[in-house]
């Protein structure tokens, strides 16, 4: 009874396995579906690309159908790396620019040069090198760099007249739009109007990659460009740490950890976050206003963030994949997408051509915060084996997050837990 | 004509036949008891497949995976034999983890099972009102898990309502989940509210089979409440004592959402527990071999613990039913 048993689970095992293993040798000739993986499940954009999908599908009847599928943001990666593994690949997907050097060094996606160069009237050098710089290896473009968003702080004019403070945009007036203004001016609001003064948007005391948007005004980096040496203990990040900090616990500018406020509820003064999250101000019933970050002690600075869209080599169907994408990122459909995503397509960045489809935003603010950013921007830091990089450094700076830190320790901690990771 | 009717009626009438179970005669190996055996494999099979497909599989798939290097991204899975298992032995913030562990593990169990049983003997009381009290406590074994610690993690926020009523008394909370300990802490009790219900339930149904003549005859002897405590409902209810603590043992090494949600391992690295340390790896650094390799370590602990505590009832436990 006992054997037979065993023989019955063993075959159940095996059909189990080979279930799973199978289906994955279809060929491209009948019509095919092609699914891709986004972080945003915003209707808008969802409804635009459907648009542009529907419009595709009508000229290619061999696609039968595309759909966009939406994964929430924090989860983003995981989600995507555990479709992979469990042999459920998307055929396109976003890779958001912490993930870029894993993703575009791993082989994983489909080189993209040779269909989008193809493709008639695609005009491949008009790319900005400075947008697609993250996306190459080899010479080779694996991800096209759809959204180069920089990042800026939106202003809830109504919470700083409240306060009495300097606004913003009387500070770039009267050049004096610095770090410790803005601070002061945050410190202001927090301190008179009950609400938070600045919050540095998906930081919450873990995320600490957004930090780059303050510490690159100090000259600071995470890591240097080769990605070898570690750059938290080097002077300009502790002055710029012992900035922020002091800010923190004694200005009181910035919510303390454990506090969350979000800005686009009215929930505080400004917002340090990337452009594209100005459809979130669609319905809002307080005055904003959008400005570039403050000068540092280096002078004034940008930072970016990136998306890109990457054919996925296991996905079943790569080769049609990858014609949707040049389809999809054209310069007709760019300029479509140029109202959400800002463009890596040099024409198309202009003030003129963005403000037509952004017209929440004026001519100035574009020019000031988006072309400008763009075209000196930093890319937020970025490493291969970033998610393991990325926790060694949260976990490391946690003891930061204290009125008692000792700045100076703790950034020393930093590099000592991740040496071994950049040496790797 | 009637006689007619009357014959075709009675063929059709099913006939009895004679010897009762001789409609399935012993001819061959289709005997009754063969019968009764397929019937029976056929009423577990549902089961047996299940248990086959999603837990035994599996099992040996993470064995297999502990023996290889797979790196999703590259698509390579590359056999390297024990190498996982060294980097095991020589990680080095597995120490680290492990003592997070435990302290979380023996918190939460001591926790539990200790106010498991005072909220079960205070509600075996007879008095008015312990149904309530009984639902109450019962109530957040059904509440969505996630959804829990969701509202538990606004609570627990600086400014959030666990420090607001602490304010309203004069008290400055800390900033629950931002310190090394409050936040093991408040993981151990926010696990604990969601789940001592259940303990408490079993206890309660234990306390409830302790016969009542036991109590009158130790108090006819003079015996304290405390001492009847001691000496009688304990060694009673020890066959559930057993059950809840390897239930909750099994349980505290498995704690996985409350972890993601509240403190994602952190302050530092003092909520990491084997789980979360293990999801990291695999699911976030991918990682699978080694992820892989953690996950029969995990295993090979909870194994051991339930086979000690087991093994361990002879000497405790009073009686088994």
């Amino acid at each position: 009874m006992r054997k037979r048993l065993t023989a019955v689970v063993a075959l159940a095992a095996m059909l189990g396995l080979s279930a799973c293993g199978g289906g994955d040798s279809a060929g491209s000739d009948g019509p095919v579906s092609l699914r891709m993986t986004t972080w945003s499940a915003n209707e808008a954009h969802l409804k635009l690309f459907n648009d542009i999908a529907a419009e595709y599908q009508s000229s290619h009847p061999n696609v039968a159908k595309i759909t966009f599928d939406p994964i929430p943001f924090e989860s983003y990666t995981t989600t995507l790396t555990t479709q992979i593994a469990g042999g459920n690949p998307p055929d396109l997907a976003w890779v958001l620019e912490n993930a870029a050097p894993d993703f575009v060094s791993s082989g994983a996606l489909l080189p993209l040069d040779e269909t989008l160069r193809k493709t008639d009237g695609y005009g491949f050098d008009e790319l900005a090198p400075a947008a697609t710089k993250l996306w190459q290896a080899d010479g080779k473009l694996y991800g096209y760099p759809f959204s180069t968003s920089p990042f800026g702080i939106f202003v809830n004019t109504d919470l700083v007249k409240a306060a009495g403070a300097k606004s913003p945009a009387e500070l770039i007036a009267a050049n004096a739009w610095t770090w410790e203004n803005a601070v002061t001016t945050a410190s202001a609001v927090a301190a008179r109007t009950g609400k938070a003064g600045l919050v540095v948007r998906d930081f919450d005391y873990k995320g600490w990659d957004n930090l780059s948007t303050i510490w690159t005004g100090w000259g600071a980096q995470a890591w240097s460009a080769d990605g070898k040496t570690c750059g938290f203990n080097a002077t300009e990040m502790v002055d710029a740490m012992a900035f922020l900090h002091q800010a923190i616990f004694t200005a009181k500018a910035l919510p303390g950890p454990g506090t969350a406020a979000d800005f686009f509820a009215g929930e505080a003064g400004m917002t340090i976050t990337q452009i594209s999250r100005a459809s979130l101000l669609e319905k809002q019933k307080f005055g904003w206003d959008l400005v570039p970050l403050p000068a540092g002690p280096k002078g004034n600075y940008s930072v970016i963030g990136q998306g890109g869209m990457g054919v996925l080599k296991k996905g079943k169907h790569a080769a049609v994949a990858a014609d949707f994408l040049a389809f999809l990122t054209n310069p007709a459909n760019s300029a479509k997408l140029a109202q959400f995503f800002p463009p890596p397509r040099t024409p198309l960045l202009t003030a003129a051509t963005l403000a037509k489809t952004n017209p929440l935003l004026k001519p100035e603010q574009l020019q000031s915060v988006v072309i400008d950013g763009i075209a000196n921007g930093v890319v937020k830091p970025n490493h291969t084996g970033q998610a393991e990089l990325s926790q060694a450094v949260r976990s490391a700076l946690d003891p930061m997050w204290k009125a008692d830190a000792d700045v100076r320790g703790v950034l020393d901690g930093v590099c000592s837990a991740i040496n071994p990771l950049l040496a790797k | 004509m009637p006689v007619l009717t009357d014959n075709v009626a009675g063929r059709a009438e099913p006939r009895p036949a004679p010897g009762g179970t001789a409609a399935s005669p012993r001819r061959g190996w289709w005997t009754s008891r063969r019968r009764d055996q397929l019937a029976g494999l056929l009423f577990v099979t549902p089961q047996l497949v299940g248990a086959a497909l999603f837990v035994l599989l599996p099992l040996g798939l993470v064995v297999w995976y502990s023996l290889h290097e797979w790196n999703v991204l590259a698509d390579t899975f590359d056999f390297v034999g024990t190498d996982n298992y060294r980097e095991l032995v020589d990680d080095p913030k597995l120490p680290g983890v492990l003592r997070s562990t435990l302290f979380f593990s023996v918190g939460l169990v001591v926790f539990n099972l200790a106010l498991a049983l005072l909220l079960a003997v205070l509600l075996n009381q007879r008095l008015r009102g312990t149904v309530v009290f009984r639902t109450l406590f019962f109530s957040p074994v059904v509440v969505s898990l996630v959804a829990w610690t969701i509202v538990w993690g606004f609570l627990l926020q600086d400014n959030g309502g666990v420090n607001g009523v602490a304010g309203a008394v004069g008290l400055d909370g800390p900033n629950w989940l931002r310190g090394e300990w409050t936040a093991l802490l408040s993981v151990i009790v926010v696990q604990v509210v969601k789940n001592v219900g259940l303990n408490m339930v079993l206890f309660l149904a234990a306390l409830q089979g302790v016969p009542a003549e036991l109590y009158e005859a130790a108090r006819v002897e003079g015996a304290s409440r405390w001492t009847q405590f001691r000496r009688i409902t304990v060694p009673l209810i020890s066959p559930t004592i057993l059950l809840t603590s390897i239930i909750t043992v099994v349980g505290a090494l498995q704690v996985f959402a409350q972890i993601a949600v509240l403190t994602q391992g952190g302050p530092g690295t003092s909520t990491t527990v084997l789980v979360y340390y293990l999801y990291q790896q695999a699911f976030q650094f991918h990682q699978f071999g080694y992820g892989s390799t953690l996950s029969v370590l995990l295993f090979l602990i909870v194994l051991t613990l339930t086979v000690v505590q087991w093994r361990m009832r002879r000497k405790w436990v009073f009686h088994e039913q």
